[in-house]
C-alpha cells in the first residue's frame, strides 16, 4: 500500500484505476486471443477436471485452469493438485 | 524487391490518429529529403487530404489512374511546401466498394517505383477495408492509445497482421497524459508495450497544437519542433530511418515540485 492508497482509503476516495485497466485488458485479450468466452472456458474447465480424475484424485476445490498471456502467446494453463492416497 | 518502404498506419480502432500520424510523419520524412508519397486508402471517409491542406487539388485518384484515364503524375498531389510529398487518393467517397486487394498491389507496384517510402493510412476497423489496405503492406505501424478499448483493438489488428506475415510491426503511442500515468489513472507505457508486444516506435504527448495544426490544414510537422507532439513525429520519422533518438519519458514531462510531492504520495509505507 502507498501513502496514496491510504490517504485515498481514509477520505473515502476511488483508487487510481489504471491497475483495474491493465486487469481487465489482459482478461479480456486472453479470452480474444483464444476465442474462448468465460462461459466455454468454464465448461472446458470442468470436463478437463473429470477426465483428470477418472485416472487421479485431485483436489476439485484447488483445481484451476485458466489462461494466461506472455509476450502475445497465450497458454492454457491447468493447476490440478493430485491428493495423496498414503 | 525494391528497397521502397511499404508502411501501412493501422489502429483498429477509429480516432486514434492514424491520419495526423500519417500526415506528419510524411512531412516529417519528406524534410529529411526523402521521397515520400501518402496514400489515402480509407476513400470512403477520406480525411488526409484536409489535414495536408489539399483538399481543394485532388482531380484524379488511383482508380482513375488503374483505369487508365489518367496518369500517375496527373493524380499524385503534389504538397505546396514540402515537394518531396505526395499524396494519392485511393478514391473517391462516392465511389464505394471498388477497391480490392489487387487494385491495392498495382497502385503501389506503380508508386514503388518513384518513391522511397509509401504510407498507407489505413480505415479504422478490421474488415474488407482493412484488408484491401493492408494488402500491399511490407511493415505496419499500429496507433494506439492508452486506453482500454483501443489497446483491445489494437491487439486484434496486430494479430491479423501476424497471419499476414507484415514485419516488423511497431507500436506509436499517441495522446499520452504525463499527468495522468503519474497519478497511475492512465496505463503505462509499459503497460501497453507489456500487453501487446511490441517494440515502441515512438510515444505522443496530448498536445492542443495538433488541434490548431489540422485546423489550418498544416501538419505540426512543417514547423519548428516547439510542441511536445510535433517533437515526437520528428523523432519517430528518425527513427523510421534508423537513427537513434531516446524515447520521451513521460515522469520527466512533469518536473517540479508537485511531481516530488506525487513521488513522496506513491512510496511504499508497508
Amino acid at each position: 500500500m502507498t501513502l496514496q492508497d491510504l490517504i485515498d482509503k481514509l477520505l473515502g476516495r476511488q483508487p487510481a484505476s489504471a491497475d483495474t485497466a491493465r486487469q481487465r485488458l489482459q482478461l479480456v485479450l486472453a479470452h480474444d486471443r483464444s476465442d474462448l468466452n468465460p462461459e466455454l472456458l468454464d465448461q472446458m474447465r470442468r470436463e478437463i477436471l473429470e477426465v483428470v480424475s477418472r485416472y487421479v484424485e485431485i483436489d476439485l476445490s484447488e483445481g484451476d485452469v485458466s489462461l494466461e498471456t506472455e509476450d502475445r502467446v497465450t497458454a492454457l494453463v491447468a493447476n490440478l493438485p493430485i491428493r495423496r492416497t498414503l | 524487391m525494391s528497397t521502397t518502404r511499404i508502411i501501412l498506419i493501422c489502429s483498429g480502432k477509429g480516432g486514434v490518429g492514424k491520419t495526423t500520424t500519417t500526415a506528419n510523419l510524411g512531412i516529417a520524412l519528406a524534410r529529411r529529403g526523402v521521397n515520400t508519397v501518402v496514400l489515402d486508402a480509407d476513400f470512403g471517409l477520406r480525411n488526409l487530404d484536409l489535414l495536408l491542406g489539399l483538399e481543394n487539388r485532388i482531380v484524379y485518384t488511383a482508380q482513375e489512374v488503374l483505369a487508365e484515364t489518367c496518369r500517375l503524375e496527373q493524380a499524385l498531389v503534389k504538397h505546396k511546401q514540402e515537394p518531396n510529398l505526395a499524396l494519392l487518393p485511393a478514391g473517391n467517397p462516392r465511389m464505394l466498394e471498388w477497391l480490392t486487394p489487387k487494385d491495392m498491389k498495382a497502385i503501389v507496384a506503380l508508386l514503388e517505383e518513384s518513391f522511397d517510402y509509401v504510407l498507407i493510412d489505413c480505415p479504422a476497423g478490421i474488415e474488407a477495408g482493412f484488408k484491401n489496405a493492408a494488402a500491399a503492406a511490407r511493415e505496419a505501424v499500429v496507433v494506439t492509445t492508452p486506453e482500454v478499448a483501443a489497446v483491445r483493438d489494437a491487439d486484434r489488428v496486430i494479430g491479423l497482421l501476424n497471419t499476414q506475415g507484415v514485419s516488423p510491426v511497431q507500436l506509436v503511442l499517441n495522446r499520452v497524459r504525463p499527468k495522468m500515468m503519474s497519478t497511475q489513472d492512465m496505463l503505462s507505457v509499459d503497460d501497453v508495450t507489456d500487453i501487446l508486444a511490441l517494440p515502441l516506435l515512438g510515444l505522443v504527448f496530448e498536445d492542443e497544437q495538433v488541434i490548431v495544426s489540422t485546423n489550418r490544414g498544416e501538419p505540426l510537422t512543417l514547423g519548428p519542433a516547439n510542441s511536445p507532439a510535433a517533437q515526437a513525429y520528428t523523432n519517430i520519422a528518425g527513427r523510421l530511418q534508423g537513427d537513434d533518438i531516446p524515447l520521451m519519458d513521460p515522469a520527466k514531462a512533469r518536473q517540479g515540485l508537485r511531481a516530488k510531492m506525487r513521488k513522496l504520495m506513491q512510496t511504499k509505507i508497508f
